[in-house]
């Protein structure tokens, strides 16, 4: 900046106070990067500390002694750490039974999507029919009804059938989802027709070339879905409150929730539970998460 | 001989929407036009439609102070949660738009609350808003009970709403960040535009196409809300948190008025149609791709 600001300056120094010149702006340029980069680490160390804030104060308490929690004083962390709420939390509450239902549930579902999704998806990508765009409309549309706008009306029809209170009620509804076909299709548009007829030649029937050619070129969109339908489903609250009647069959969101008016002397314990609940969605999460992103956005939403 | 082979191929095509198509029509299309048919009957309690009343139970609803109420509450529980969640997710996308050490981490954290049950979350932020135990009077130095006080009951629900929606939110963003083209920024940079010119300028009508969309998706996420309030406040205190989802819920399964709760649903579906229909308009008008 100096330098281009006085020209003539320049002009009259010698070779070698040009060069501290140039040492010196080199190393101011670098404090002011460094600093630059220190800001921005440290902004996002704040915010990101308070967007989790929740689940470690959730953590904090669950290692809690139920005492401790009972005081008038700032309690942020625990001051004897205790083990004990898990403890607890596994002996008193059926926590292994709702978790196990719960990915019971969320794994057929995830399937279940997976397999319907990909064979609408191929068909409307790869085949040509009549009324193939009203399908396509009809499956579209199904994204403007919300589910609790038909949720009462489902559940009459099920309990009428006498399907309360069992996994295919939890499970069968959610088989499906339009915004998986959605995604499936912007993927396999992405390929040429070609592709479909070479196979066709060779007489590769079309199951065989969803599973043996689709299927392995779109796992990453397969694997986007999967871990946001698991998510999802593992999360699900409304539907299996109200299908669900015995502990035997409830979800984990239920289960827990409804730990909630025991009294507040266990609180602890059942924010252990809490803990253990989120953990597996955590994991799936965070394991998943790359792939959820690199398959949701390249075909979704540049659309 | 060809034909016929051709008709069994297009019947082939339609075979694989059956699975889907199936269950379309079993728990979605049945159940919206059986939830149009009740919304004009009485029903018995095990939701029988009994009583053909016409429009009755809609009349009766734009009669009930209740509902508009409940009604006013949704919008404004909608406004708080869609506005924050989003702006939580454009300034989280936002601080890690550019590479720097540990942006894994943090990105993780931004995103995180996606991953979160509402169920699990409320239970959370009980703890946190009780008045005695709770530790956001504790540090705020105030004696509020939170969530039994009609003032503040609504906006706590909905911030822990914003909360759960603003990971996807961020993901969102990011995306659209991603696809705006760095050389723009550069060119700003030579031509002396500032960074908050450069954010007005050009990062926020690069972030159009999908701020559509994110608007949308957000709306009708945030329309849905149940387990939170279920667990929290029950819709009340007053009515103060009863939004109409919970408003359905409790209109079928406490007093066991079906058809009443029937209408609300139609209602609601209305609402969202509408809401998408507008912002498709909107969409085709207004913003460039």
């Amino acid at each position: 900046m100096d330098i281009q600001l006085e020209p003539q300056a320049a002009g009259r120094m010698s070779g070698e106070e040009l060069k501290k010149l140039h040492e010196r702006m080199k190393k101011r340029e670098k404090s002011r990067r460094l600093r630059k980069l220190g800001a921005r680490f440290g902004v996002n160390l704040i915010v990101s500390v308070l967007v989790i804030l929740p689940l470690l104060y959730a953590l904090s308490i669950a290692f809690m002694p139920s005492g401790e929690l009972f005081s008038m004083e700032m309690n942020l962390l625990p001051k004897a750490p205790t083990v004990d709420n898990f403890v607890q939390a596994f002996a008193k509450i059926p926590l292994f039974r709702f978790i196990l239902n719960s990915f019971l549930v969320a794994g057929c579902i995830t399937i279940g999507q997976i397999i319907s999704c990909s064979l609408a998806a191929f068909a409307l990508s790869f085949l040509d029919f009549k009324g193939k765009n009203v399908i396509f409309m009809l499956i579209m549309a199904t994204m403007m009804v919300p589910g609790e706008a038909t949720i009462i009306s489902n559940y009459l029809t099920v309990s009428g059938w006498g399907w309360l209170n069992t996994y295919k009620v939890l499970i069968i509804p959610y088989m499906t989802s339009a915004m998986g076909i959605f995604l499936f299709r912007q993927f396999y548009l992405t390929f040429p027709k070609s592709l479909y007829e070479a196979a066709k030649i060779d007489g590769c029937p079309n199951l065989v070339f969803i599973i043996k050619i689709l299927i392995p070129l779109t796992k990453s969109a397969i694997g986007a879905m999967a871990v946001y339908t698991f998510i999802n489903a593992y999360n699900m609250y409304m539907w299996p409150l109200l299908v669900t009647g015995t502990e035997e069959m409830r979800t984990v969101q239920i289960g827990i929730s409804m730990l909630n008016s025991v009294d507040s002397q266990s609180i602890t314990m059942v924010i252990a539970g809490v803990v253990m609940v989120i953990l597996p969605s955590l994991l799936v999460f965070i394991l998943g998460q790359k792939q959820l992103i690199r398959g949701m956005f390249s075909g979704a939403v540049k659309g | 001989m060809k034909t016929v082979m051709k008709m069994k191929q297009r019947l082939g095509a339609y075979l694989f929407f059956v699975p889907c198509l199936t269950i379309f029509a079993l728990f979605l299309f049945y159940p919206f036009a059986k939830t149009i048919y009740l919304s004009l009957y009485k029903t018995d309690k095990l939701g029988q439609a009994k009583l053909f009343v016409g429009l009755g139970n809609y009349a009766e609803l734009f009669t009930s102070e209740s509902f508009f109420h409940s009604l006013l509450v949704t919008f404004i529980f909608v406004a708080i949660v869609v506005s924050v969640s989003m702006l939580l997710g454009l300034i989280t996308a936002l601080l890690v738009n550019k590479n720097f050490p540990g942006i894994r981490v943090f990105s993780t954290a931004y995103a995180l609350p996606m991953a979160i049950a509402s169920s699990a979350a409320a239970l959370i932020f009980e703890i946190m808003l009780d008045p005695t135990i709770g530790i956001i009077d504790k540090v705020l130095g105030t004696d509020i009970n939170w969530l039994h006080d009609e003032r503040y009951a609504l906006v706590c629900v909905a911030l822990l709403t914003a909360w759960l929606n603003s990971g996807i939110n961020y993901l969102y963003f990011s995306a659209g960040l991603a696809n705006i083209d760095e050389a723009i920024y550069e060119r700003a940079s030579v031509d002396g535009a500032n960074e908050w010119q450069k954010f007005t300028r050009l990062t926020l009508p690069g972030l159009s196409p999908i701020l559509f969309y994110t608007v949308v998706v957000n709306i009708i996420l945030a329309f849905q809300s149940f387990g939170q309030v279920k667990i929290l406040t029950e819709g009340g205190p007053g009515e103060s948190t009863n939004l109409i989802v919970y408003s359905i819920y409790r209109d079928a399964f406490f007093n066991f008025r079906f058809g009443g709760a029937a209408a609300q649903s139609v209602v609601l579906f209305t609402m969202i149609m509408i809401l998408t229909l507008i912002m498709f308009k909107l969409e085709k008008r207004g913003v460039k791709y």
